[in-house]
C-alpha cells in the first residue's frame, strides 16, 4: 500500500538562512503585538473585570433585540452590551460591574431576572464579583509567569542554558504574538484563555524540545560542522515529524472549532492560531536559529567543511546500492 | 527494546486492561451500578457545564468575627471587672482590641491578674503551643486586650466549618438534590446544586444569618428621644420592618434562637395570616418563663438579623416554651423563616461573591457538541495515521484508543469532574498522543534510509525517541500543572484531563506501541519495514 508521504524523506531546506529575516520580522510582529496589548486592549470577560453575563433564550421566537435593550436598559445598572450568540433566539447580556462591592451584583441580576421574567429561559448566568474577578486575573498572570519559570528550570536541567534560553525567547515570542491576535479580533478573554495560552506554552515547548533534541544528538556526533549546516540538518530530519504531528493537533482542532460550539469558540480559536499557525514557524525559524546567536557550539573544533551528514543527503543502503565515491566518504564520516 | 519477557507483557496488559475497567460504571445507569460493590462503583462526575445547575461561591464575613469576638470579650470584662468590685472608667471596644483603664492604681494588678485568667491557652499538636488567645498588656492604669490573629484565624476557621453544616441543613430543608458543600480557602464555601434552575430562593435562603433573640423594649424614652441624644447604654436603637419604624431595645437577650427545638410554618387562628410557631428546649423555656413572669404587660421584642419583627405585648407569662410570631408573612416568607430558625443561625454573615448557573438546555448542548467534536476528531485523526503509516499507523490507533480508555478510566477512579474544557482537553490529548507514536515511527525511517536491517531499525527507532518523548511530553504536563493550581471550575477540568492524558500516554507510548510492534516482529519477522 502506497503511504501519504507529505514531507519527502531528503529535504535540504535551507532555513537558517532565512533568519536574518525572520529575526527582524519577528521583533516586529512582537512590538506590534505589544502595542495592540497596551493600546487597543483586550475584551476582559467577566472573570477578570468582574461583572454579569446572562444567556438567554427567548421562548417565542427570535429576539426582538431592540426591546430587550430599551429593558435592560431601563434598569439603570451602567454599561450593558446585548448580542445574538449563535442562534436568532439566543441573546447574551453582558453587564459591567456595578460599584458597591459583592452585594452589588446580586442585586443587578435579580433585577434583570425580574425584568425579562418569564419571557425567556435562562441558558445561563454567571456573576462575578469585584473579589473573585481581581484574584482570577491576578492568579492567571502569576500562573503564566510560574509555567514559563518552571519550564525554564526543567530545560535548563535538561539541555544547556542557552538552549533553555533560546527556547524561553521563542516560546515567550509565541505567547506575545498570540495575546496580539486575541486583541486585534476582539476575542473574549476570560479564563480559559489563560488554559489556551497555557497549553499553547506546553504545545510549542514540546515541539521546539524535539528539535532542541536533535540538535543536541547531532552537537555531539558531528564535531565539525557550522552550526548553520548542523541546525538546518535536524530542523530536516524532523520535519517529517513536526508537520504530521502537526496536522494531526490540527485535526482535532479543527473538529473542535466546528463542532465544539460556542461555549469553547475563544479557547479553540486562540489554540489554532497559536498552535498551528505560530508554533510552528517559531520552533523552525526562531528557536533554532537563535542558538547560533546564543553561541552554542562555538567551543568546538573549528570549522573545516566537513561533508554533510548521512541523515540529510539522500542514501541507498550499502547492501542494495553499488558503493559510489560519496557513499565511502560517508562512511568514513560516520566513523 | 523489543524484548519482552511474558511476565513483562502480561503486566503491561493486565495494567492497561484494569485501567480500562474502571471506565465500565460510566455506562451503565445509576440504578444497576448501585449493586455492584463499592470499589466498582466510581464514576466520573458531569461538571455543572454539562450537567446543568448552580454554583455559588460563599464568602464568610470575617470582620463580623473578629467584632463579635471582641463584643465577646468587651462583655467578659465588664463582668470580671464588676465581680471584682474593681472601678474602672473608659471601657471600649477600640479597633482591634479592647481597653479599659483602672480608676485606682493600686487595684492595677489584681485587674491584671484577672483579665489574665480571661485568656485561654491556645492548642497546639502536641498539648499546648504556649501561646495564648489573648494578649494582655498594661500601661500607666490602661489595660488593653488583644486577641492573637493565630486565635481569629482558628475561630474564622470554626466559624466556616459550622457555616457548613448550617448551609447542609438549610439546603436540604429545600429538598435539593445532592448539593455540594465545601470549603474553598481559609474563608470561602463553595456551594454546588445540580439541576437548580434559578437559585433564587436559594440565595435568599442562604444570604440571611437568621440570629434570632428576644428581647425587652425599653420603655425609658422614645425611639426618637434616643436617636436625638444618645440612647442609653444598654439599650440600641433597632429598624422595624416597614421603613422608618424604629424602636428601642435593650441589648441584653433574653432568649435567643440557639434554644429553639422546633419551628412551623401555619396560620393563625384567629387572623389567617401565615405565622411562624416556636417550641424552646427545657432550657430556653424556663429562660422564657422567668423573662414572661416578670414582666408581664410590657412589650418584648422579637429580633431577627437586627430587625424588630415583632414586638407584641406580654399578656401572661409563657410557661410552656412554646409561641408564634406573627409579622408580615407571606406563606413563602413564613416557610422560609422556619426553614432558617431549624436549620439554625451562620455565625458570621454570608456574601455571594461568584455565581454560575447553567440551564439544562445548554449542558445537553454542550455534551452534544462535545461528543461529536471527539468523535470527529477521533475519526480524522485515524484516518490520517492508517494513510500516512499503514499497519503502523493501525498500531497507533490501536494504542490511542486504549490511551482515550485509560483516561477515562483514570478519570473514574479519581472521581473527577469532566466538564465541556475537559472534552476538548481529551481530544487535544488524542492530537498530541499521536505524536509520541509519530516520534518513533519517523525515527524508524530514518534508521532504515541509514541503513540499518528491518529489525535493528525499529529498535534503534524505539530507543532514540523515547528520550524524546520525555522531554516533550514533561513540558506539557508543567503548563498543565501550573494551570491546575491556578485555575477552577471547568478550567480545572480542562488542567486534569490534559495532565491525566500526558500520563496515559507516556504509559501507553512507552509500553503499549512497543509491545504491539515487538509482538508483530516476533511474528511476521519482517525484512521490511511497511512504513
Amino acid at each position: 500500500m502506497r503511504l501519504l508521504r507529505i514531507v519527502p524523506d531528503d529535504t535540504k531546506f535551507d532555513f537558517m538562512r532565512f533568519r536574518r529575516i525572520s529575526f527582524p520580522v519577528s521583533a516586529m510582529l512582537s512590538i506590534v503585538a505589544i502595542l495592540l496589548f497596551f493600546y487597543h486592549g483586550l475584551n476582559f470577560g467577566i472573570d477578570f473585570i468582574g461583572g454579569t453575563l446572562v444567556e438567554v433564550q427567548t421562548k417565542a421566537g427570535p429576539a426582538d433585540l431592540a426591546k430587550m435593550r430599551a429593558t435592560v436598559g431601563s434598569l439603570h445598572l451602567g454599561d450593558v452590551q446585548l448580542q445574538e450568540f449563535g442562534a436568532p433566539n439566543d441573546i447574551l447580556i453582558r453587564i459591567s460591574e456595578q460599584p458597591g462591592g459583592d452585594q452589588a451584583q446580586q442585586a443587578a441580576i435579580q433585577k434583570v431576572r425580574d425584568a425579562l421574567g418569564d419571557s425567556v429561559d435562562y441558558r445561563r448566568v454567571e456573576v462575578v464579583g469585584p473579589s473573585v474577578s481581581t484574584e482570577l486575573l491576578s492568579y492567571g498572570t502569576i500562573g503564566l509567569v510560574l509555567a514559563i519559570v518552571a519550564i525554564l528550570i526543567y530545560l535548563w536541567f535538561r539541555f544547556e542554558w542557552q538552549f533553555a534560553l533560546g527556547a524561553m525567547i521563542a516560546n515567550v515570542h509565541d505567547l506575545v504574538l498570540t495575546v496580539g491576535f486575541m486583541s486585534l479580533t476582539h476575542i473574549d478573554f476570560d479564563l480559559t484563555s489563560i488554559a489556551a495560552l497555557l497549553t499553547i506554552l506546553g504545545y510549542s515547548l514540546n515541539d521546539t524540545v524535539v528539535i532542541y533534541d536533535r540538535i543536541r544528538e547531532m552537537l555531539r556526533r558531528y564535531k565539525r560542522l557550522p552550526m548553520p549546516a548542523l541546525l538546518n540538518a535536524s530542523v530536516n530530519a524532523t520535519l517529517s515529524r513536526s508537520i504530521v504531528t502537526h496536522v494531526t493537533v490540527a485535526m482535532s482542532l479543527l473538529a473542535l472549532l466546528l463542532f465544539g460550539g460556542q461555549a469553547i469558540h475563544s479557547f479553540t480559536a486562540t489554540m489554532m492560531f497559536g498552535v498551528v499557525l505560530v508554533g510552528t514557524y517559531t520552533s523552525v525559524f526562531i528557536a533554532s536559529p537563535i542558538l547560533i546567536y546564543l553561541g552554542v557550539g562555538v567551543g568546538r573544533m573549528g570549522g573545516a567543511e566537513e561533508p554533510e551528514p548521512p541523515i540529510v543527503a539522500s542514501t541507498a543502503p550499502p547492501a542494495l546500492g553499488k558503493p559510489t565515491a560519496p557513499s565511502a566518504r560517508r562512511a568514513r564520516a560516520r566513523r | 527494546m523489543l524484548f519482552f519477557t511474558r511476565w513483562k507483557a502480561a503486566a503491561i496488559v493486565l495494567t492497561a486492561l484494569v485501567v480500562c475497567l474502571f471506565a465500565v460504571p460510566n455506562f451503565f445507569p445509576e440504578s444497576m451500578v448501585q449493586h455492584w460493590p463499592s470499589w466498582a462503583q466510581r464514576r466520573i462526575v458531569l461538571g455543572l457545564d454539562l450537567q446543568g445547575g448552580s454554583s455559588l461561591l460563599l464568602q464568610v464575613d470575617t470582620n463580623s468575627v473578629r467584632r463579635e469576638r471582641l463584643q465577646a470579650l468587651d462583655e467578659d470584662v465588664l463582668r470580671v471587672l464588676r465581680e471584682a468590685r474593681i472601678p474602672f472608667t473608659g471601657r471600649a471596644v477600640r479597633g482591634d482590641h479592647v481597653e479599659v483603664h483602672i480608676t485606682r492604681p493600686t487595684d492595677v494588678d489584681n485587674a491584671v491578674g484577672k483579665l489574665r485568667a480571661l485568656s485561654q491557652p491556645m492548642p497546639g499538636f502536641l498539648g499546648t503551643t504556649g501561646q495564648r488567645d489573648v494578649e494582655v498588656s498594661e500601661n500607666g492604669g490602661l489595660i488593653t486586650m488583644t486577641p492573637t490573629e493565630p486565635a481569629i484565624i482558628e475561630r474564622i476557621r470554626q466559624a466556616v466549618d459550622q457555616s457548613i453544616e448550617i448551609i447542609q441543613r438549610r439546603v436540604n430543608e429545600l429538598g435539593l438534590v445532592e448539593p455540594s458543600i465545601q470549603r474553598e480557602g481559609a474563608d470561602r464555601i463553595l456551594v454546588q446544586v445540580p439541576g437548580l434552575q434559578d437559585p433564587t430562593r436559594l440565595k435568599e435562603i442562604l444570604g440571611k444569618t437568621a440570629k434570632l433573640d428576644f428581647r425587652m423594649v425599653d420603655l425609658s424614652m422614645t425611639p426618637e428621644q434616643a436617636a436625638a441624644t444618645h440612647p442609653p447604654e444598654d439599650s440600641e436603637i433597632l429598624e422595624g420592618q416597614t421603613p422608618g419604624e424604629k424602636y428601642l431595645i435593650e441589648k441584653h437577650v433574653l432568649v435567643s434562637g440557639g434554644d429553639l427545638v422546633d419551628a412551623q410554618a401555619g396560620f393563625d387562628q384567629q387572623t389567617s395570616q401565615p405565622i411562624v410557631n416556636f417550641r424552646f428546649n427545657s432550657s430556653g423555656a424556663q429562660k422564657f418563663a422567668a423573662a414572661t413572669q416578670a414582666n408581664v404587660g410590657k412589650p418584648f421584642a422579637i429580633v431577627l438579623d437586627n430587625k424588630v419583627i415583632s414586638a407584641p405585648v406580654i399578656r401572661e407569662p409563657i410557661l410552656g416554651g412554646q409561641g408564634q410570631i406573627s409579622g408580615n408573612f407571606t406563606v413563602q416568607s413564613a416557610n422560609d423563616l422556619a426553614i432558617l430558625l431549624r436549620a439554625g443561625a451562620l455565625p458570621a454573615p454570608l456574601t455571594i461573591v461568584e455565581e454560575r448557573t447553567v440551564g439544562p438546555g445548554l449542558g445537553q448542548d454542550s455534551i452534544n457538541a462535545g461528543e461529536h467534536a471527539a468523535y470527529a476528531g477521533a475519526a480524522l485523526v485515524i484516518i490520517f495515521m492508517f494513510v500516512t503509516y499503514g499497519l503502523f499507523g493501525l498500531f497507533a490507533n490501536i494504542a490511542v484508543t486504549i490511551n482515550v480508555a485509560m483516561i477515562f478510566g483514570v478519570l473514574s477512579f479519581l472521581g473527577a469532574t469532566l466538564t465541556l474544557p475537559g472534552i476538548a482537553g481529551i481530544v487535544l490529548t488524542v492530537g498530541i498522543a499521536v505524536d509520541s507514536n509519530v516520534l518513533i515511527y519517523e525515527r524508524i525511517r530514518e534508521e532504515v534510509r541509514a541503513g540499518r536491517s528491518a529489525i535493528n531499525a525499529i529498535d534503534a527507532g524505539f530507543t532514540r525517541a523515547l528520550a524524546t518523548i520525555l522531554d516533550s511530553n514533561i513540558t506539557t504536563f508543567i503548563a498543565a500543572a501550573v494551570l491546575f493550581y491556578i485555575g477552577s471550575g471547568p478550567v480545572r477540568g480542562f488542567a486534569v484531563t490534559l495532565g491525566v492524558g500526558i500520563l496515559t500516554t507516556l504509559f501507553t507510548a512507552f509500553t503499549l506501541t512497543r509491545l504491539i510492534v515487538a509482538y508483530w516482529v516476533r511474528m511476521r519477522r519482517p525484512r521490511t519495514v511497511p512504513i
